[in-house]
């Protein structure tokens, strides 16, 4: 199992487990974490599973990619150097420990 | 006063999200989501996609057992509604256990679609896809090596045949509409899609209605005939509206509601495919099969539930289908009679009286995002502002 820290925008942190090849945006939503949306199911057609990868993780996690570039036009709420869609990020053992940062919103 | 009691009927994404909005608004009332299904709701959209190639039904489930916990939604699975009484504001149920009444204050009817059944003879040997249970039988059904029709060329109907192709089945088409998605997209559209599925290898037989089914396959308006050991009934849904119907609500092309999502009666609001509501742009009544519109319509609902008031609908709606490689977004909506203009390959704009109406593009995510911005409401956007737009 993969463990990964979101860290809400209040500043509240939750841990969670979940398997390799999860997305990042599919361990939250099954852990019932507050915060990410994913409206369209990880089909990358939305941008409400916005999160900002933290500094330490930000070379493991890799590069966004060109329509995840596109689709974080949409974000409701502001895309830094650090934004990624958290669909986009599947968990692999190098992962272990992730930490995501959440917006204040995703809609 | 708000309400302290909402029941929701329908527990797909749309029903689900009515609940998720109601708690995030700080509605601290009861909550009952009614499905008639069993098991945890799920996403739907996937199942004529991925979940035909991966057959991960866990990754479809929506939220998990704990959140039904956490934030005290009663969730009655297997459920069905069998009438809705307005005077006594109760809704009678029929799910494991006795029949029972439950009361409401407000009522939310999230009871989406179902798919047509078209006057063809044999029907009983076509297959559905509109459940999980309908999707896995589809994936046994891929396993083998075989001969597969599709009646219809919606977007279901496409994306399972793009998805059979793919796994090397011979595939055949039939949509009685002279192109291919003709209700959705542009004539445009529809060409670029068409040449792409023949590309693939798909035999398309458009304008050819089917008008019987049997065990071999399916015979054609203009006896022709499509050998098939497996065929797919994909021709389009009809909303259920019947509860409503039953209960003297106004109803045409479903549940009709005002620019609030309320029905003809003010406990009573709907959402999503059910739902017939004025498009924001023009103010026509339009019905939407998509999950922007459903989950859209349910923040609004929550919103207004718990906080007395809200504005009006005003969501930009968008689209999407994967067929293949060929991912399909459209932003906003076009009505009959718009008129479409070729941007560049695989973008097409549409309008009507009141200028821009829709965009579509293929594997596009950059003009679409613009265009979606473009189309917010109180806006009026012409061809020269989308391609401003697009190049900028």
């Amino acid at each position: 199992m993969i463990r990964v820290t979101y860290v809400a925008h209040d500043g509240a942190e939750t841990v969670i487990e979940a398997e390799e090849g999860t997305s990042v945006m599919q361990a939250a939503v099954s852990n019932d974490v507050d915060g990410i949306v994913g409206e369209c199911g990880g089909s990358m057609m939305c941008a409400t599973c916005h999160c900002y990868v933290d500094e330490a993780w930000e070379a493991k996690t890799g590069q966004r990619s060109d329509d995840e570039d596109e689709m974080l036009e949409g974000a409701a709420s502001e895309v830094t150097g650090r934004s990624r869609l958290s669909c986009q990020i599947k968990l692999d053992p190098s992962l272990d420990g992730l930490v995501v940062h959440l917006p204040e919103e995703q809609l | 006063m708000s309400p302290s009691r909402v029941v929701i009927v329908g527990a797909g994404q749309g029903g689900l999200q009515a609940a998720i909005s109601l708690r995030q608004s700080g509605f601290d009332g009861a909550i009952t989501l009614i499905g008639a299904e069993p098991g945890l709701p799920y996403q739907r959209p996937p199942l004529s996609k991925a979940y035909l190639l991966d057959g991960k039904a866990e990754a479809l489930t929506l939220r998990p057992e704990s959140f039904f916990e956490s934030k005290q939604v009663a969730y009655l699975p297997d459920t069905r509604v069998l009438e809705i009484d307005r005077q006594a504001q109760e809704v009678h149920l029929d799910g494991p256990g006795e029949a029972r009444r439950m009361g409401y204050d407000h009522l939310v009817l999230a009871t989406g679609t179902r798919n047509l059944r078209p006057p063809i003879d044999g029907l009983e040997h076509a297959c559905d896809l509109r459940t999980l249970a309908d999707a896995a039988r589809l994936r046994e059904a891929l396993a083998a090596p075989r001969r597969i029709a599709v009646i219809g060329g919606g977007f279901i109907g496409l994306e399972f045949a793009a998805v059979a192709r793919k796994l090397g089945h011979d595939v055949s088409v039939m949509e009685a509409a002279p192109r291919l998605m003709a209700r959705a997209v542009s004539p445009a559209m529809s060409r670029h899609f068409e040449a792409w599925h023949r590309a693939q290898g798909v035999a398309l037989h458009l304008g050819r209605a089917a008008i019987g089914v049997d065990a071999g396959g399916v015979s054609l308006d203009d006896g022709a005939r499509v050998e098939a050991d497996f065929v797919l009934l994909a021709a389009g849904v009809r909303p259920n509206t019947e509860l409503a119907e039953a209960a003297g609500l106004e109803t045409e092309n479903g549940v009709c509601v005002n620019a609030q999502l309320l029905s003809s009666d003010p406990a009573i609001s709907a959402l999503g495919d059910c739902a017939s509501f004025p498009d924001p742009r023009s103010g026509a009544m339009v019905r939407l099969e998509s999950v922007q519109a459903a989950t859209d319509h349910a923040r609004l609902i929550a919103a207004r539930i718990a906080k007395g008031a809200c504005p009006d609908y005003a969501a930009v709606p968008w689209f999407w289908s994967d067929q293949g490689d060929q991912k399909l977004q459209i932003a906003g909506f076009a009505g009959p009679g718009a008129t479409e203009e070729v941007v560049a390959d695989g973008l097409v704009a549409r309008f009507d009286a009141g200028g821009l109406a829709a965009v579509e593009t293929v594997n596009n995510a950059r003009a679409h995002m613009k265009a979606r911005r473009l189309l917010a409401p109180g806006g009026s956007a012409d061809l020269a502002a989308l391609k401003e737009a697009i190049a900028a």
